[in-house]
């Protein structure tokens, strides 16, 4: 290998701000193992392929199994795992009950029937910004928006915010590739995961008592075809859904606005038809996922790949970000086009594991995009780039300094 | 063919299409999108624009979608000249020409064919003319079906388990209507997906409250004296009542307008070359005819160049696609039609999906779920190769059995799964029936005759 390990490069932070010339590089590398590392996979059809592979499993236990990976689970003494690192049939249940609270078929409009709501929160919320010409979009809308929605589909009260921050920075932290090597910060992010189950199993008792209409209601008292969760899986269910459900969006609206702001004549477009939001949505997902990498899957046999044999028991990583600008699938892949025919983005992944809120995600980022390029008069970005958040996975600013002349 | 024919065809040929259904206005589409500026004519003998039928046995039938508003989104404009309501009744290959059954004739200079199937009637026509006998291909046939449903018969009578059978039995009993389906052979959907799936469809059916007969015929149907279908008699001696009997016995190519044109046109289809060129009827290629969709029957060279006629949804549009391509450009650039057979249904709350020619299997193996809990990935083997896969609620893994097929992968299947069951371990007989014993329609027909087989004899429209 000529250069630096290329998952150095990955990883390294000071690549955070614009990682896509490495993931151009680790193309020419379809296929990169480094010594004891994971498998990097980094060509659209590859990551397409794999993702559709039933030899290709989440669980973490195959992983732990795998033998590289020297952080043993105590499951035993926290929450068991959540339906993403799990393999059929115990994903499918899951995943089944869960959605029979959220999506089709059992409930279709629950997430189009919150458009009026969500919009009244993006309302409030640049409303409240008050009489400044400068926000840190992050702080004061981007994390804001998607927490309270969360919070309020699942009925988690938006005033604990702060109480379950605290648990839910160490648990994405531990999501991060750079410090899971560390055992001291996979510790952490289980322990925090049961502060996190704690706290929720809280409410949940109180769900089972007295049903309202939201998630933790449901999911407590789901009798449907699949039976019943128990306790256990209700909490790492609960867990997963509140951090997914905000700690994604905040990066994508924060990137959108972003991006958005890099090209000027598109957010002028926004400006003057909201309906543009929903295909700017999706080139976003292209151009810039918030979901950079799927760091958590395992081969459970041989498999091959590009005339590689890539052996049972691998770590693979998905290169979802690298896969999206794959120019053997998009034309002009470096170029943010919500004009584009074919935006077949891998976004939200694909397969029986493809975002489980992505109907959400989609309606907040389109809605909050399309207010923000309404109501900010002439906004232009203080610096750029903005300051990253250090996670390679869960990518975005941490901090987006807007500054605007008036409020629409 | 020299180029500047080619050149002459795309600026201001005329091109026929017969059949205005969805192969044929995507053909439309294709044409000129590929810069076809000539005359565009589409022929069809039922009065409606090109519309879509998979919700007719489905949406339509529970009255959540209306049979009038199917119709099919036009992907650009095509400006051409319609003729519907009008069907073809005879082809002039020699002079150029489509006769109409109003007695006009339009001159071509390249055909399409995409006349598509029709429903195989009940044989017995005056049976067949009671009142309540329906049959379902048509959005007439199934606004009447649907009414007849709404007014909430006393029992409903299906004749044949196949796909359409079965997903009119899944309507009536969602609507809460009893239903009786009767099946020559021993479960439902044997003749597209085999034995063993057959007998999950079969319990599928009857927890769902259908009252299922296998391997009986019907013998008769009864009338009352105003004409009303009341009785359906079996093989077996019993005798049925009810009120409306659907006939879903498969299908019927349309092709009988063609009898005596030449061309290689017959009950199994028209046969064409991989470029959708039709065979006349000596199996040698002709320049000017194409075909595509449920009535072309083309060779497919992952399936050992068999020739498989497909009623498959997105075989007509993939087919339509390449054959207007072919039709407009030269010689080298043409494209073969290499579309992996594919499928879906749903019933009683099950998605079924397909890939791959399943009928051509002669063992299965279940690599991920399983049968009991119906939710489970078949894969279907010949001579040591994977050639089909069929999920019941599993279709997000499909994708990777079509890429295992279309790489001839082997089969068993030895590699492990993320849920590879004990049961699935081991190959059994996919227990298809005697594919000469007559059933209904399986999707999929492999002929097996290819163009130089000097055994090759059509038997023109005989039915």
């Amino acid at each position: 290998m000529p250069h630096a390990s290329m998952l150095r490069q990955i990883t390294d932070f000071a690549n955070r701000a614009n990682p896509y010339p490495i993931y151009e590089e680790l193309r020419r590398t379809p296929v990169l193992h480094e010594e004891d590392g994971p498998y990097v996979i980094s060509s659209y059809y590859d990551i397409e392929a794999l993702l559709h592979d039933p030899r290709i499993s989440s669980d973490a236990a195959n992983q732990t199994a795998a033998g590289d990976d020297e952080l043993s689970q105590s499951e035993g003494t926290g929450l068991p795992p959540s339906f993403i690192r799990l393999d059929p049939p115990e994903h499918d249940r899951l995943r089944r009950i869960a959605n029979s609270s959220f999506g089709p078929p059992h409930r279709p409009r629950r997430i189009e029937s919150m458009r009026g709501e969500l919009g009244e929160i993006v309302t409030g919320l640049i409303d409240g910004l008050g009489d400044t010409r400068q926000i840190d979009l992050v702080d004061q809308f981007a994390y804001p928006f998607p927490v309270t929605v969360i919070c309020r589909l699942l009925g988690v009260p938006r005033e604990d915010e702060p109480r379950f921050r605290a648990w839910v920075d160490p648990i994405v932290a531990g999501l991060d590739p750079d410090t899971r090597t560390s055992a001291e910060s996979e510790r952490v992010a289980q322990e925090a995961r049961l502060q996190l189950g704690l706290y929720l199993n809280g409410l949940v008792e109180q769900r089972a008592r007295e049903p309202r209409d939201d998630m933790l209601s449901d999911l407590v008292n789901s009798r449907g075809p699949d039976g019943a969760m128990t306790t256990m899986e209700v909490l790492s269910t609960a867990v997963l859904l509140l951090i997914a459900g905000h700690e994604t969006t905040v990066n994508l609206i924060t990137n959108g606005m972003l991006t958005l702001l890099r090209h000027p004549e598109i957010l002028e477009r926004l400006r003057n038809d909201p309906g543009l939001s929903v295909r700017i949505v999706e080139e976003l997902l292209r151009y810039e996922p918030p979901v950079q990498i799927v760091p958590q899957r395992t081969c459970i046999t041989d498999i091959e790949l590009r005339g590689i044999t890539i052996p049972k028991g691998s770590r693979i990583w998905l290169m979802l970000a690298a896969g999206n600008r794959d120019p053997e699938r998009f034309k002009d892949p470096e170029r943010f086009d919500p004009d584009r025919e074919d935006i077949q983005h891998l976004g939200f992944g694909s397969g029986i594991h493809s975002c489980f809120g992505a109907p959400l995600a989609r309606l907040e980022t389109q809605i909050a995009l399309a207010e923000l390029a309404r109501r900010l008069e002439n906004p232009r970005l203080v610096e750029d780039p903005p300051p990253y958040r250090q996670n390679a996975v869960l990518r975005g600013p941490r901090h987006l300094n807007i500054a605007f002349d008036n409020l629409r | 063919m020299p180029a500047d024919h080619v050149d002459w065809l795309r600026r201001e040929g005329r091109i026929v299409i017969v059949g205005a259904s969805l192969a044929g206005l995507r053909a439309a589409e294709t044409l000129r999108a590929e810069g076809f500026t000539g005359e565009l004519t589409l022929i069809g003998d039922e009065p409606y624009e090109p519309y879509d039928r998979p919700p007719l046995s489905k949406s339509v039938l529970l009255g959540m979608a209306s049979p009038r508003h199917t119709e099919l989104p036009h992907r650009r404009e095509i400006d051409a000249k319609w003729r519907l309501g009008v069907p073809a009744t005879g082809l002039d290959l020699t002079a150029k020409r489509v006769r109409l059954a109003d007695g006009d004739e339009v001159e071509y200079d390249r055909l399409l064919i995409a006349t598509g199937v029709r429903a195989r009637p009940w044989p017995k026509e005056d049976e067949a003319r009671l009142d309540g006998v329906c049959l379902l291909r048509t959005r007439d046939d199934a606004a009447d079906l649907y009414q007849r449903l709404k007014a909430g018969p006393r029992r409903v009578f299906i004749i044949g388990a196949g796909f359409a059978g079965s997903e009119v039995a899944s309507a009536c009993r969602e609507m809460g209507l009893p239903v009786t389906v009767a099946e020559r052979a021993g479960a439902p959907l044997v003749g597209a997906l085999g034995g063993v799936i057959g007998a999950v469809a079969a319990d599928l059916q009857t927890e769902n409250g259908v009252d299922l007969r296998t391997r009986v015929t019907v013998t008769g149907l009864e009338g009352d004296s105003a004409g009303r279908v009341r009785a359906v008699h079996l093989s077996d001696e019993s005798s049925v009542e009810a009120d409306v009997v659907v006939v879903s016995l498969g299908s019927v190519r349309n092709t009988d307008w063609l009898t005596g044109s030449g061309l290689g046109a017959g009950p199994r289809g028209i046969a064409c070359d991989a470029g959708c060129r039709a065979f006349d009827f000596r199996g040698i290629v002709t320049d000017d005819v194409f075909v595509a969709g449920d009535v072309a029957r083309s060779p497919h060279a992952l399936f050992g160049y068999q020739f498989l006629s497909l009623e498959h949804w997105g075989n007509a549009v993939s087919q339509a696609q390449t054959a207007a391509h072919n039709m407009i450009c030269h010689g080298a650039d043409r494209r073969p039609h290499l579309w992996m057979p594919a499928f879906w249904s749903s019933m009683f709350g099950v998605n079924i999906k397909s890939v791959g020619v399943p009928p051509m299997g002669d063992q299965i193996m279940i690599t991920q779920g399983s049968l009991a809990e119906r939710r489970f990935v078949g894969v279907y083997g010949h001579q040591g190769r994977m050639v089909a896969a069929v999920t019941f609620d599993n279709t997000r893994w499909l994708e990777f059995y079509q890429r295992q097929i279309e790489r001839g992968a082997p089969f068993p299947v030895e590699f492990p799964t993320v849920d590879r069951r004990p049961e699935g371990r081991q190959p059994v007989d996919a227990d298809f029936p005697d594919p000469s014993l007559p059933t209904h329609g399986p999707m999929v027909t492999l002929s097996g005759y290819s163009p130089a087989d000097q055994q090759l004899l059509f038997h023109p429209a005989r039915h």
